[in-house]
């Protein structure tokens, strides 16, 4: 084997450097852009909301500190347990119709050989709708006067409803509409998951002689649990943080539908003008959520 | 063990097996089991069709009246509209309901603002998620690692814990002392810090081989280059993905547009459609005109791009 010259190495190895350190500044350049604006955008607002929480501020005087002074009068505010309460029934709410609803919807199609794709495209698109066109179709359809429902049940002889405008019925209005606009990604979710179960299991369970629900029970849910636990979380997330409907369909005023999201609206921007509430409400709805995040994240990182 | 032995009888037989039961599925390409066997399926048949049928029904009714609903009470008069029975087909046919929205409720003023915030954000995600991406995947600078994970760590925030102090950001922008309120910059900036688009975009880079760059490199390509004329072409299948999520997201997008875009001439179709809907000077019918316009872009784009969609979608759901 030939011998290299030492010179040839050290040149070799100054190259390698050279190179490596140019890569490098050449890679900071390239995520300069992002870097600037992760910073801005994401690191520093998420720094000053909780320095925020500790301060009194309201744009008219310079903020100062005033220690824990905004979390007791978040939880002396009474409207803060009735937006915990009214946020964790609609997610509840949310979860009977939109977590079951899909799946069930998915199961069935799965079976089906015909017009899949028509079905798929169906359920979906609502989804792709903006949210504020769906919310404001179903406030004309939730019109107890003369909105679509309303017609439809008396003209069939039901009892019609006052929708949004009842309390009583208002979280319901407010979770219909979100499911319908909503429940398409978590049914292809679930359809793409269906699609990944070896038929070989069904096959092998029938063989057994499993019937259909015992197959449904033995095979599918189990095979089924990892995404539903996905799903459940990111739904679980995703309707904590709901604005849109109570906003647009019930206002900000009404108590039986304030939300956590729609308080801190009010704290920030229309009742209280307080960025000092608003941010401590916002560190105390991030601790809920952040919970079922780390823990989201845990799994889907663990699995892959 | 000798490589010529003859594979036993009972072999032959089940291998030879399979395409003999091969039609047990019609209609699906290699029969996938699934929960209910062709057999059944077959024996059922009437079971089968009504189920399809009635499926068929209930998913009209739910999902695509609504939306004939709208499009077809925009074509109706005010008179019409308010009837106590709708009409299921327009008795009146009024289009110029919609030339009315576009103008006299501006609506063609926000739905100009939207495509250009949407095509401006979508460029700029996509240009700056891409130079991160690649830098991350294929530069491999020091603390990329961190780097890499202080972004990811975004994803665990919900957006509205952070909705306060972004607005007081936006509105007053540190170092800079920027106010980006009512400019397209406050929608476009932070909708770039977007970790799952860096995320995404990295781990497709991740799986170009390093021996095709190294060739490109060997010919004289310089990184750029070798980004502009190797790895872009090679991954448009997830530039398109990243782009039509780009654009839905800034589309479909509400509560942050609404704090940060408060002068009315600048408004997205969606926050312009939330303050109209509380006036009571707009016809309901003409306001129903503006909820189709606001869609139709939307669905537009699902009925060209469900295949991505629908794909990318299945793909987040078995990776998470």
């Amino acid at each position: 084997m030939a011998v290299i010259p030492a010179v040839a190495v050290r040149e070799a190895r100054t190259a390698r450097l050279r190179r490596r350190i140019g890569d490098n500044l050449l890679a900071y350049a390239f995520m300069a852009g992002g870097l600037f604006c992760f910073a801005l955008f994401s690191w520093y607002p998420l720094a000053k909301g909780v320095i925020l929480s500790f301060q009194q501020d309201n744009f008219v005087v310079p903020p100062y500190w005033v220690g824990l002074d905004n979390y007791r009068a978040v939880f002396d505010d009474p409207l803060f347990w009735t937006a915990w309460k009214n946020t964790v029934l609609f997610t509840g709410l949310a979860l009977v119709f939109g977590f079951a609803l899909p799946f069930v919807i998915a199961v069935l199609l799965n079976e089906f050989r015909h017009l899949t794709g028509f079905f798929r495209v169906l359920v979906y698109l609502p989804v792709m709708l903006p949210p504020v066109v769906s919310v404001l179709l179903w406030r004309s359809f939730y019109d107890p006067g003369n909105g679509l429902f309303n017609t439809v049940l008396s003209s069939v002889g039901l009892p019609t409803s006052q929708w949004t405008q009842s309390s009583s019925t208002a979280m319901i209005s407010l979770v219909l509409v979100s499911t319908w606009a909503n429940m398409g990604g978590a049914t292809l979710m679930y359809l793409a998951a269906l699609q990944g179960i070896p038929g070989d299991l069904y096959e092998a369970a029938e063989l057994d002689g499993a019937g259909i629900w015992q197959r449904l029970r033995h095979v599918t849910v189990p095979q089924m649990r990892f995404i539903m636990l996905v799903l459940l979380l990111l739904q679980i997330i995703a309707t904590m943080q709901v604005f849109v409907e109570p906003f647009l369909l019930t206002g900000t005023s009404s108590p039986d539908t304030v939300t956590v999201m729609v308080l801190i609206y009010r704290y920030a921007f229309t009742v209280n003008n307080d960025f000092g509430l608003a941010a401590a409400m916002s560190v105390l709805l991030f601790v809920v959520l952040g919970a079922f995040s780390a823990l989201y994240l845990r799994l889907t990182r663990s699995a892959d | 063990m000798t490589l010529t032995a003859p594979p036993p009888p009972a072999r032959t037989e089940a291998a030879a097996a399979p395409p003999g039961r091969r039609p047990r599925r019609r209609g699906t390409p290699g029969g996938v089991r699934t929960l209910v066997s062709a057999v059944d399926l077959n024996r059922h048949r009437t079971a089968y069709v009504v189920a399809v049928a009635g499926t068929m029904l209930v998913f009209t009714a739910a999902f695509l009246y609504p939306l004939y609903w709208m499009a077809t009470s925009a074509l109706k008069t005010p008179v019409e509209f308010a009837q106590n029975v709708p009409t299921i087909v327009p008795e009146s046919f009024h289009p110029e309901n919609y030339t009315t929205a576009w103008t006299s409720m501006r609506i063609g003023r926000f739905f100009l603002n939207t495509v250009y915030y949407a095509l401006g954000g979508w460029l700029i995600q996509l240009i700056l998620d891409v130079a991160v991406a690649y830098a991350l995947s294929k530069l491999k600078p020091v603390f990329g690692r961190v780097v890499l994970a202080a972004m990811l760590a975004s994803l665990m925030l919900p957006a509205a814990a952070l909705l306060v102090p972004a607005y007081l950001t936006v509105a007053d922008v540190p170092i800079f002392g920027w106010n980006l309120i009512d400019t397209p910059w406050a929608l476009w900036l932070p909708a770039a810090a977007n970790a799952f688009n860096v995320y995404v975009l990295k781990r497709f880079f991740d799986q170009i081989p390093n021996d095709l760059l190294d060739a490109a490199a060997i010919d004289g390509a310089g990184r750029l280059r070798i980004l502009r004329s190797v790895v872009l072409p090679l991954s448009r299948p997830v530039l398109g993905v990243v782009s039509i999520f780009a654009i839905i997201g800034i589309w479909k997008d509400f509560l942050w547009p609404l704090l940060v875009l408060q002068d009315p001439e600048v408004q997205t179709l969606s926050v312009a459609l939330s303050r109209l809907a509380n006036t009571s000077q707009v016809p309901p019918t003409d306001f129903m005109a503006g909820l189709v316009i606001a869609s139709v872009p939307m669905i537009v784009i699902f009925l060209i791009f469900q295949r991505s969609i629908i794909g990318g979608l299945s793909a987040g759901a078995m990776k998470g």
